[in-house]
């Protein structure tokens, strides 16, 4: 039970002239634990998702085969559970063990049954809080662990995993491997996506790499696929275990000036009273446990937010004549000629229909000339893109693209919220360059993060907020 | 903040009720207000409403708290209506400025107020004392709904707390972008309108993946569901709905034989 067979399958979404992916040919054994990796593009969730047969006829082209245990995938879904994500949009019910039991209700399990079930899952998984638990208390950590004991609570004997812990930080990410690895059975067979690879390699038998064109480039145990193709991975963007990052850049000149200092600066039950002060010149990681404030200080920082208590205090370099009054109070324009704030979710930030459009906003606010938008798109290798709609973009491309948004204008300091958050390694290492460069040619870098990679890559100072 | 938040448990005798038979009663019971427009039987059916709170388990001091929105509305609803109302008959009472204020006026305004409190209160009184998840339990159950509705809805609205979050972070993304209204009420007119799309393109992305993790679940798969929350409709729940038909129909009777009553239709 849980064998997959591929023969030839492709799918390519309705209205699309591109094939999502293409040309897969694939056995998987029952019990075996499949990576699966491939440059963002190559359909992983594509591939994933018809094998849970979530995708409608009507919403695509098929092309070959696609069978677990000889039933076609659009008729085996009783034995397939699949993980996503996001865990606020795949808890259904309100009540930690209500959850756990909405698919056993859909699967028309006896009420004399579905309890003990729900409990035997939970317990797999480790979580031990009360049934009746609301789902929004948990850390995003537990709410994983408990959409993962709704799917395991089915007995699924394929399980698919579409990066379920691309959302978390470090300690939540940790908390549902190691639920993986306590409750799922050596006779479920597991194919999953994930970028982050060190971290999962152990748990899995078999790599298998997809090609951005279509097809299987390489299929085997994981050292044998890192060995033979280590190098071409990580040039796709795929966080290969053992290859090298380029080396750590500190600051190439003494910090300048002060640019922003914030003062005993405070919100009710979102932060305690924090100082810190960014200088021209000096890149400063904000670190710290999930809930303790950082983004919150951020948004302070970029001016958005009024903090509860303390101020912030812009010094003239920065804030030129508009000094005495703190950042949260001016005009939006004026901000960001000053300060540039990248936010975790890029696409909240986008205004306009097209890439282009999208990097004249600021400038255009500001009636500065528009040849910065073409130096732009170029420096951050968006202007093949320039005429798509932003809303359309990869993962990696629309952060690329909410950083030169933020770039456009040309402010002194930036602050970014979690930059390297859910990028492949190819975005990773440019964006870092690109923060280097920025900070070496005299802006000031903020960048709230769980990235213990970036901080060593580019912090010359780091701030640890404590719980 | 999420629905069941503001829920207040309650063992009491009529919080206890079958969700479904409460929604039948506090329809009926507003029904039946809703029938005439004179003063005197919503004025009864607060009164009632009022007696049978604490039945519910609703302390005086939980409703003002939760009230409070509505007697606001009430309040603007009477102001509105003594300066701009129509009726203008009977005795001038005091003017304001050009505006005469009159006891026809006045009586309308009372009416009006009486009957949105009257209206307000059992749909507070039902949805204080009831879980969302056994209001769904129950109109699958008891009702005969569609599963497909009522956990479809309930688990939507476990969504609508994070519209509150993305507002914010729209409001605060396009500030960041250099986006104000600075004053301009076109623009801000406009700002409006695209933090709305934005916030309804992310309302609708979410909402599909959310149906795309049900459906995963077996939420389409057609088997017939099993429920793992029983909900039962016993005979205190019928004894509850005729008591609900009995207090209507007492209300309308004394509104009737005092002469006040005056049917909306005909």
């Amino acid at each position: 039970m849980g064998a997959v067979e591929l023969r030839g399958f492709g799918w390519r979404h309705a209205g699309r002239k591109a094939w999502a992916v293409r040309g897969v040919d694939l056995s998987i054994e029952r019990g075996e634990r499949v990576l699966l990796l491939g440059p963002s593009g190559a359909g992983k969730s594509t591939l994933l998702a018809a094998l849970a047969g979530l995708l409608a006829d009507d919403s695509g082209e098929r092309e070959g085969t696609a069978e677990i245990d000889g039933l076609d995938t659009r008729k085996a879904r009783e034995r397939v559970g699949i993980v996503f994500q996001d865990p606020a949009t795949q808890l259904v019910m309100s009540r930690v063990g209500d959850d756990v039991a909405f698919g056993l209700e859909n699967r028309g399990v006896p009420r004399a049954e579905l309890w003990p079930r729900v409990a035997d899952a939970l317990d797999a998984v480790g979580l031990t809080h009360p049934l009746d638990r609301p789902t929004h208390a948990l850390s995003g950590g537990e709410q994983q662990r408990l959409a993962l004991a709704g799917v395991l609570a089915l007995r699924p004997d394929l399980l698919l995993l579409d990066e379920p812990t691309a959302n978390l930080d470090p300690a939540g990410a940790s908390l549902v491997r190691s639920s993986l690895n306590a409750a799922v059975s050596r006779e479920t067979t597991v194919i999953m996506v994930e970028h982050r690879l060190a971290e999962v390699v152990p748990f899995v038998d078999r790599v298998v790499v997809l090609a951005a064109g279509g097809g299987v480039v390489a299929s085997g145990p994981p050292a044998r696929v890192f060995g033979e193709h280590g190098a071409a991975l990580a040039a796709d963007g795929i966080w290969v275990p053992g290859q090298p990052l380029p080396a750590p850049r500190r600051a190439t000149a003494a910090p300048g000036e002060v640019l922003v200092t914030a003062d005993r600066v405070a919100l009710a039950q979102r932060l305690a009273p924090t100082d810190l002060s960014v200088r021209a010149g000096e890149a400063l990681a904000v670190l710290g446990p999930n809930g303790v404030g950082k983004s919150t200080l951020a948004l302070m920082l970029g001016g958005l937010l009024r903090p509860g208590a303390g101020r912030v205090v812009a010094s003239a370099v920065l804030a030129r004549d508009d000094a005495a009054r703190p950042p949260h109070r001016w005009r939006a324009a004026d901000l960001t000629a000053r300060i540039g704030s990248v936010f975790q979710n890029p696409e909240h930030q986008f205004v306009a229909s097209t890439v282009r459009a999208e990097l004249a906003v600021g400038p255009r606010r500001l009636g500065r000339p528009l040849a910065v938008v073409d130096e732009l798109l170029d420096r951050l290798h968006l202007d093949h893109l320039a005429r798509a709609n932003p809303y359309t973009l990869s993962g990696g491309e629309a952060r690329r693209l909410s950083v030169a948004t933020a770039l456009a204008s040309a402010p002194r300091l930036l602050v970014l919220d979690e930059p390297t958050f859910g990028q492949d390694r190819r975005t990773w290492v440019e964006l870092v360059a690109l923060l280097a460069d920025l900070r070496d040619e005299g802006h000031g870098v903020l960048a709230v993060t769980h990235d213990p990679a970036l901080v060593e890559a580019l912090a010359d100072r780091r701030l640890e907020l404590a719980p | 903040m999420t629905l069941s938040a503001v829920m207040v448990r309650s063992s009491a005798p009529l919080a206890r009720r079958n969700p479904v038979a409460k929604l039948v009663a506090a329809t009926v019971f507003a029904v039946g207000v809703l029938a005439t427009l004179d003063p005197l039987t919503p004025a009864l059916a607060i009164a009632a409403e009022l007696v049978l709170l604490p039945l519910f388990g609703v302390g005086y001091g939980t409703l003002l708290r939760r009230g409070w929105p509505l007697l606001l509305s009430v309040f603007g609803v009477v102001l509105t209506t003594i300066l701009f109302g129509a009726n203008r008959d009977g005795a001038s009472v005091f003017a304001v400025g050009p505006i005469d204020v009159t006891t026809g006026v006045l009586t309308v305004a009372l009416g009006l107020a009486l009957r949105l409190v009257a209206l307000a209160l059992p749909g507070i009184m039902v949805f204080a004392t009831t879980d969302p998840t056994d209001l769904a339990d129950a109109l699958v159950q008891n009702a005969r709904a569609p599963a497909r509705f009522a956990i479809g809805t309930l688990a939507a609205f476990r969504l609508v707390p994070l519209l509150g979050q993305e507002w914010q972070a729209l409001r605060m993304a396009r500030r960041a972008r250099g986006v104000d209204a600075g004053g301009n009420p076109v623009a801000a007119a406009r700002l409006f309108a695209g933090t709305v799309f934005a916030l309804l393109v992310g309302a609708i992305r979410r909402g599909t993946r959310l149906a795309t993790a049900m459906d995963a679940r077996g939420f389409d798969s057609g088997t017939p569901r099993t429920h793992a929350r029983e909900q039962t409709f016993t005979r205190a729940d019928w004894l509850f709905l005729v008591g609900a038909v009995l207090l209507t129909a007492a209300i309308l009777t004394v509104s009737i034989a005092t002469g006040t009553f005056r049917p909306v239709l005909g």
